[in-house]
């Protein structure tokens, strides 16, 4: 209990420091240091309650009820502000429609319900606070360094490339304090029962990403970032007819009681549990929503990182895996889930092999990853939690791995693009192979990740989701084919080491090295993963074990694991050998840039761009039909549980 | 025998023949002799050839290619000089551009003369071709061992 | 429980077994091969340890290298195609089976990548969309296999009263067509193909040389012998004369991929996703729906 006010309560208040703090060291020291402290706080509270069931905790406050509502009006207010300023009326009116009724909600409805016990720790928000706590605090720490390169290249180039004053200003102790705010809403989030208080962060957490999206103030900036926020305000706006629902219906705001009345009526809670998955939905940027978390990608990369990997995205999927018993009795809101989440892995996976940008790939990746995770939270069994629960782990570790890799390598070879990551292993040889270590753990066997897909296909086929298997086989060979073509861009290594990571600052590389050594050690230990984190949530949850790989695979995954580690950061290395130029049809004339001489006695370089089949899986061909699909699917699954509301009431 | 006598795989370049000798070898390795009898495969990549067989002469153009594609072979390796030209740049030998044979560019281990080269020149110069080979990975075993 | 049962140790031995065997079956099976072929075109053909030969010769030769990490990538491929082969021939799960030689097809593309010559780069690049092309089939034969069987694990074949191939002919169909993707046989053979005449020179190994090369070919030798045995698993009941009629119907298929190889032009790699995908969509989801229903 104690614990868990402190994880809440300080980033709160390292976050009205950094406000105050414009000078570097001082915040590289308070940041640092507070990052250290929530990561030692949150293994603390996960050794404390190792493999607990769910515990509640006794706490109820009136005050914290109005803080709630103050904090709901606040973003409100700077919703609308930024709506008027930048002239986007549409955000202005969803805002308000949401300020309205959470206000008509608090005071005309809420008050009626107590909700005693406001707190609750179990596995699952064990795993969540491991996540925010470490990688999370981790992605801060990195910042540090991120956010110092970013801002010297606007002082110095930042005339030049015409921006404005206002888009150079240094703007980080506002960007740090976001950051620790986002942190506390997450732990919020995670460890709230009343879901009046859950609503509060999961609106802070929306808010928050605005304003970090909006960063650099540029005119593409503010454009995603109300594309964000309309997004996510409207899936507020679904969670605030939830919480109406869940009192006016089930009377009740505890979470706990909600899925316990749940099971034993669905008829009652099957509208608010829709309107909840919407919620979830938007916030794991589900298609069609999933324009968001690419709009996204013009942020500073600890931001992307932040939203994708570790902590925004995770709130939906974590909601949604909070509900997964209900999905098993509540068949509209399940189906809707099942498909929209499989229809997003499959396409997001075609449309990441077309992209050559490399923070698009990892955003087509993430949002098919968390598309994985929806549907498993659908199918909602024992099995496929267990399934959904490590994909959760294992896509917070990789995915912020890769994204920190992607912005320390666009700031030294100067570009985000895949295309130009060719022989990275020379120019940053220790980043090439951190950044290998990310995309293997992503897609490939011994790695956790795929063990969970594997879990997920194996609970697929017990639920009898037919469509979902197929959608899983077509979407796992895209998959191959778009992390290997860029493991194979950087597997090269020519063999004259000209290395440009020494400038790297530190504090990236000591995120970097735990973000590595989190997936290393998740992945060597993937049996006691699943043994302490994950399979005491199911048993709580379900009361039995679902686990559909045995605890042999596991072992041998983990031992397969060691081997490409043990190749990766030992065996990859130039070799003594002799070396030969490369087979250029005998006319070659440098062969450090495979330069040829051609039929006119010039020289022509032999370049090879990779095969990104646009013409088959191009943005522009997939997106149409996912966003016409899944729309389809959510306004016939809303529509089909509204019909349900009338006869109840 | 040693093991690369088994499995002689070999790459043909034409330097700047008329064409009588390419086709001439080209026909000796065509499936109705079947070469492949004798585990002889026409690879098309240096990195896997372990004989190679030149036809022409060398001229001024095609000197660094010869160079190169020989320089690529992996050891242990041998050249076979098929043809008059190749061996010493034939009745081209006083054209403005042309160089001469083949070993004005690389080492040849087997001269097979004729214009154009007879099948049962070719046979036999390979056949030779193969014991060099021979002779020359086994130096190359013994080198290594004394490395 | 966090202990290991005794099938763990049994996948140890398969693997060990399964490296040490694959290899001399294999290489008797690409001699075969060979000259089966050679009598199709109307020729004699080679020894029938001729590529054993062309092995022992690749590694007497000497090594040089264009990236210096080739041979490690190819290492690692050959590692897990033994591990794959044990999990399978040791009644594994074949779905950890199937993962496992994937990941042998993604070391053996980043060995043919790290040269950064642009003939192997592009084999590279097609033999990713090769598997790109097989992988949803082998995801649904398996599934297929699954449903039939009640599990994932091969060693249940033995206790079966029918045979999987009675619930899965058409998951079979699909699974004959992509094994012909998976052997890198004509008309399939967009990535590499036996002699390097081609646009590609010889794709993904063209820079490989000496060991290097050699290991490619015993992984090719140990790869044919997984995926054979995959094809015989569709014929094994709690009978063993079943292992008799699982091998000969594994020569069958693996004739009849000799016999498509002859006979066949190369097609583009369009076509071949084209067609793999839409093989997949109709014969695994066909299967799969007979079997969910049926």
């Amino acid at each position: 209990m104690e614990l868990i006010s402190f994880l809440i309560l300080f980033p709160l208040v390292i976050a009205v420091l950094l406000l105050f703090v414009k000078a570097d060291w001082p915040r590289n020291v308070i940041v640092g240091m507070s990052a250290a402290v929530i990561a030692v706080a949150s293994i603390a509270l996960s050794v404390r309650y190792i493999g607990a069931p769910w515990i509640g905790f006794e706490f109820s406050s009136e005050v914290a009820d109005y803080i709630g509502t103050t904090i709901g009006v606040v973003i409100a207010a700077t919703v609308i502000g930024f709506g008027v300023k930048y002239k986007n009326y549409f955000a202005v009116v969803l805002a308000a429609i949401q300020v309205v009724g959470s206000l008509v909600f608090e005071f005309g409805f809420a008050h009626s319900v107590h909700v005693p016990v406001g707190l609750y720790i179990d596995s699952l928000s064990i795993v969540m606070a491991l996540i925010i706590g470490v990688i999370g605090s981790g992605i801060c720490v990195y910042a540090l360094g991120y956010m110092m390169d970013f801002q010297k290249h606007l002082d110095d180039h930042g005339e030049e490339e015409g921006l404005t004053e206002l888009q150079r200003r240094d703007r980080r102790p506002t960007f740090f304090a976001l950051m620790f705010v986002f942190l506390s809403a997450m732990y919020v989030i995670v460890f709230s029962n009343n879901m009046t208080w859950m609503f509060t962060g999961w609106e802070v957490t929306t808010v928050c990403s605005f304003l970090l999206i909006a960063y650099t103030r540029t005119e593409e900036a503010i454009r995603n970032a109300f594309r964000q926020i309309i997004m996510n305000i409207a899936g507020g706006i679904g969670f605030l007819v939830a919480l109406f629902l869940a009192v006016i219906l089930a009377n009740t705001l505890s979470f706990e009681r909600f899925v316990l009345i749940g099971l034993e009526h669905p008829e009652i809670v099957s509208v608010a549990v829709c309107a909840l998955a919407f919620a979830g939905l938007t916030k794991s940027a589900q298609m069609p929503f999933h324009t968001w978390l690419l709009g996204a990608m013009v942020a500073p990369t600890p931001t992307s990182a932040l939203l994708h990997s570790s902590t925004m995205v995770k709130a939906g999927v974590f909601l949604l895996i909070k509900l997964a018993p209900l999905f098993m009795v509540c068949t509209v809101p399940a189906s809707m889930v099942v498909l929209v989440g499989g229809f997003t892995f499959m396409l997001c996976s075609f449309m990441a092999i077309s992209q050559s940008n490399a923070k698009r790939v990892l955003a087509y990746s993430t949002i098919a990853n968390l598309g994985l995770i929806v549907a498993c939270a659908g199918v909602g069994s024992p099995e496929a939690i267990w399934a959904a629960t490590l994909l959760v782990i294992f896509h917070a570790a990789a995915k912020s791995l890769l994204f920190l890799c992607v912005g320390t390598a666009e700031h030294h070879i100067g570009s985000r693009d895949i295309e130009d990551m060719d022989l990275l292993f020379d120019r940053m040889p220790r980043l090439a192979r951190f950044m290998m270590l990310g995309i293997m753990c992503m897609f490939i066997a011994p790695f956790g990740m795929l063990i969970a897909k594997w879990a997920t296909l194996v609970s697929f086929v017990e639920a009898g989701q037919l469509i979902l298997i197929l959608l899983l086989a077509f979407g796992s060979g895209a998959t191959f084919m778009f992390w290997a073509k860029w493991l194979g861009k950087l597997s090269g290594i020519a063999g004259s080491p000209e290395n440009v990571e020494l400038t790297v600052h530190p504090s990236e590389w000591i995120s970097l090295v735990i973000m590595a050594c989190i997936a290393v050690v998740a992945c060597i230990a993937l049996p006691i993963v699943s043994n302490a984190f994950v399979e005491p949530y199911i048993v709580s949850v379900f009361g039995v074990l679902g686990r559909d790989v045995t605890i042999d695979n596991l072992w041998i995954s983990s031992i397969l694991a060691v081997f490409v580690f043990v190749v990766l950061f030992g065996g990859v290395r130039s070799s003594k050998k002799k070396r030969v130029s490369a087979y250029l049809s005998g006319v070659s004339v440098d062969d450090a840039t495979r330069t040829y001489r051609n039929s006119l006695s010039g020289e022509s370089v032999a370049t090879s761009r990779n095969l990104y089949l646009d013409s088959y899986f191009g943005e522009d061909k997939m997106r149409p039909i996912g966003e016409a699909l899944c729309g389809a699917i959510i306004v016939v699954a809303l529509l089909a549980s509204g019909l349900v509301v009338p006869p109840i009431l | 025998m040693g093991y690369a006598s088994k499995s002689p795989w070999v790459i043909h370049y034409d330097a700047s023949s008329c064409n009588g000798c390419d086709i001439e070898v080209l026909a000796a390795l065509c499936p109705g002799y079947d070469v492949e009898r004798f585990g002889i495969i026409n690879t098309g990549n240096p990195k896997h050839a372990d004989i190679f067989l030149v036809t022409g002469s060398v001229n001024e153009r095609n000197i660094s290619v010869v160079k190169q594609i020989y320089d690529q072979m992996v050891e242990p390796k041998v050249v076979v000089a098929c043809g008059i030209c190749a061996c010493t740049g034939g009745i081209f030998h006083d054209c403005y551009n042309v160089i001469g044979g083949v070993d004005k560019a690389i080492p040849v281990d087997v001269y097979a003369p004729g214009c154009a080269v007879r099948p049962e020149a070719i046979i036999d110069a390979v056949v030779q071709a193969i014991g060099i080979l021979d002779e020359k990975s086994k130096a190359l075993q013994a080198a290594k061992k004394g490395a | 429980m966090l202990f290991v049962t005794e099938n763990f140790i049994f996948t140890l031995i398969g693997t060990v077994a399964f490296a040490i065997l694959a290899p001399v079956v294999g290489c008797l099976l690409a001699g075969l091969d060979r000259i089966i072929s050679a009598r199709m075109q109307g020729r004699v053909g080679p020894p029938l340890l001729q590529p054993y030969y062309d092995v022992r010769k690749l590694i007497a030769k000497d090594d040089v290298t264009v990236s210096g990490v080739d041979g490690v990538y190819m290492t690692c491929a050959l590692v897990f195609t033994a591990f794959a082969g044990g999990i399978f021939f040791s009644g594994g799960n074949l779905l950890m089976s199937a993962f496992v030689i994937t990941m042998a097809a993604l070391f053996f593309i980043m060995a043919a990548y790290s040269s950064r010559s642009p003939f192997a780069e592009l084999g590279a690049g097609r033999e990713a969309v090769q598997v790109m092309s097989y992988e949803p089939m082998v995801l649904l034969m398996a599934v297929c296999f699954f449903m039939a069987a009640g599990s994932f694990n091969v060693g249940e074949t033995f206790w079966l009263k029918l045979p999987v191939i009675c619930y899965t002919i058409p998951a079979f169909i699909g699974f004959l067509f992509i094994l012909t993707i998976k052997l890198r046989k004509s008309p399939f053979d967009l990535s590499t193909s036996h002699h390097a005449h081609q646009e590609l020179v010889r794709g993904t190994t063209t820079e490989m040389s000496g060991k290097t090369l050699a290991k490619v070919e015993v992984m090719h030798w140990c790869e044919t012998v997984l995926f054979l045995g995959w094809t015989g698993m569709f014929f094994i009941w709690g009978n063993p004369v079943s292992i008799v009629l699982a091998i000969v119907a594994a020569l069958a298929a693996w004739f009849f991929e000799i016999w498509i190889d002859n006979n066949f032009a190369r097609v583009k790699w369009q076509a071949m996703l084209k067609w793999a995908w839409i093989v997949a969509l109709v014969c695994g989801g066909i299967n799969i729906v007979l079997l969910a229903f049926i």
